[in-house]
């Protein structure tokens, strides 16, 4: 079991709130997911520049003096932003796989959480509470932001093992189900070049999607195509840089339910979680269906597709 | 009338004060606000009294329901009315999946729209739906009766038993073992009933009977090899 949490605003009035009102749907979830937790928060734009949120065990060693070492082996300037386990870093756009190296190279102990322009994705081991006062994630604000709480049944208690986990430039994945055919397309998936550092379920359903990105699909046709080649049960909800999507498998016995106002789209794992939103008591209240891709974007009209038997 | 507001007492407090209705109780109407989709929300209730629920609830509300009539101003979560024995259920607004699993008896009525699942298992309940339904409801359904005013989604009444299954719009796909079947007296009837109890005006000749064509029942020795 785990919790899923998504807010997408329509209205930018709500954007200073985005953190407060995710936090209270999120903590809501504990009972499903007290193990982990996490959230990919789309916040300010980079500037130009691209931002890659990155995680040390050991922060009081591995953060200390970061900028000036990235800036000086990079030859350009780089910011950090510290925030209890994770930092923010600022980086030139097209440097992102220099400065993982050289992260590798100074810093070993550093994994890479997330890259992309606007997107953050911050998660722990941990009570979703204790996990949201320690990032600070009630004062952040930003234009969408998806949250997931662990009850780990496939693979161990671990950071990199909670979600959301990053699947390419400002794109995330979070998943309550669990999948059984994760070994053997793991082992496919990294004979194809692609990434793999966990043995968790959920890392290996965001890797097929770079993948299948990869390979030039969109990110609709990847998760239509997910429907195909996942076996097992999931609830997913992806994010973008400028909106989010949400698809079930086939058997939907994964629970999902989403509120629609004039203000935002909300997503979560139980109707619990959307009680405290605003006018949620007259929004439009609705589960998705099986085995269809749903998507709201900034930028274009909301789509569902279903996925042809 | 009896007020219990969730923002004040617990979940366990308010069930336990449901749960001390004797037959002979006088405080025999119930409200609860602030139910905030709280999971079992009037479970195990065993006593003739009115509980409305104001607002949605969570997993499990009215579970194994026995005399009681138990109304939800709102919507629905799982589970809703599971094992129900006897007694009423009445939502307002829509039900999510296996609303009705596995009931005897009483009527579970869901003004809306149920999810997938609904009537799954079911032993003798009467399900009344005004909307649609979704995919794999009544599946082995053994007794009792399942009225959907709308549309049913895939695979309805897969592997089910002798469960009557009534349905007035489309049917996306029926499961294994189960068939269209000839509406008789009786059958208009029965649908009569229920409708009426169901405070639904739809017209018992609209509706199509689905039910178990038996294949299942005994095993077909040429399906051997398939083991």
């Amino acid at each position: 079991m785990c919790g899923i949490v998504g807010l997408f605003l329509k209205d930018k009035s709500l954007e200073p709130k985005l953190g407060d009102l995710l936090t209270d749907m999120l903590i809501t979830m504990t009972d499903r997911g007290p193990d982990s937790a996490g959230i990919a928060i789309y916040g300010d734009e980079a500037n130009g520049k691209m931002k890659l949120t990155v995680q040390s065990d050991t922060p009081e060693l591995d953060f200390v003096g970061l900028d000036d070492a990235l800036s000086k082996a990079l030859g350009a300037s780089v910011s950090v932003l510290v925030r209890s386990t994770h930092a923010v870093l600022n980086i030139p756009a097209d440097s992102v796989a220099r400065v993982r190296d050289i992260i590798t190279d100074l810093r070993p102990g550093i994994r890479v959480m997330s890259r992309g322009e606007t997107l953050e994705i911050y998660k722990e081991v941990g009570l979703p509470k204790d996990v949201a006062d320690r990032f600070g994630l009630a004062n952040m604000h930003g234009t969408h932001g998806i949250g997931h709480t662990r009850m780990a049944t496939e693979s161990a208690v671990t950071t990199m093992g909670a979600h959301p986990f990053n699947t390419g430039d400002d794109q995330c994945l979070v998943h309550n189900g669990s999948l059984s055919n994760h070994n053997s397309l793991r082992r496919k998936l990294r004979r194809e070049g692609i990434h793999i550092e966990t043995e968790n379920d959920t890392e290996v359903g965001a890797a097929y999607l770079t993948w299948k990105m990869r390979e030039g699909a969109s990110l609709g046709e990847a998760l239509e195509s997910s429907l195909d080649d996942l076996d097992g049960f999931f609830t997913f909800v992806v994010g973008t840089k400028d909106g989010f999507g949400v698809v079930r498998d086939p058997i939907a016995c994964k629970p999902a339910v989403m509120a629609e106002t004039a203000q935002y789209v909300a997503f979560g794992s139980e109707y619990r979680a959307l009680v405290n939103l605003p006018g949620i008591e007259t929004a439009r209240v609705w589960e998705p269906e099986p085995a269809t891709v749903y998507f709201w974007s900034h930028t274009t009209a909301p789509t569902t597709t279903e996925k042809a038997a | 009338m009896q007020t219990i507001d969730m923002a004040k007492v617990s979940l366990r407090d308010m069930n336990k004060a449901l749960h001390a209705q004797a037959a002979t109780t006088n405080q025999t109407t119930w409200e609860i606000v602030n139910p905030k989709g709280s999971h079992a929300i009037a479970c195990g209730l065993d006593a003739p009294i009115d509980v409305t629920v104001r607002g949605s609830t969570g997993y499990y509300c009215a579970g194994m329901n026995q005399q009681a009539t138990i109304n939800i101003d709102g919507s629905a979560g799982p589970g809703v009315a599971e094992n129900m024995m006897s007694g009423k259920v009445v939502i307002e607004g829509d039900a999510s999946q296996y609303a009705g699993a596995t009931g005897h008896g009483g009527l579970l009525v869901i003004k809306g729209n149920a999810s997938s699942r609904c009537g799954i298992s079911m032993k003798g309940i009467d399900i009344v739906v005004h909307g649609n339904i979704g995919h794999m409801s009544a599946f082995m359904a053994q007794s009792g009766n399942l009225v959907v005013c709308g549309d049913a989604g895939d695979a309805l009444g897969d592997s089910c038993y002798e469960a009557r299954l009534f349905v007035r719009g489309n049917v996306k796909s029926l499961g294994a073992d189960c068939e269209k079947k000839e509406m008789r007296p009786e059958h208009i009837e029965l649908l009569t009933l229920l409708l009426e109890q169901a405070g639904c005006d739809a017209k018992p000749e609209e509706f199509t009977r689905y039910g178990s064509a038996r294949n299942l029942y005994n095993f077909d020795i040429d399906n051997a090899a398939a083991y």
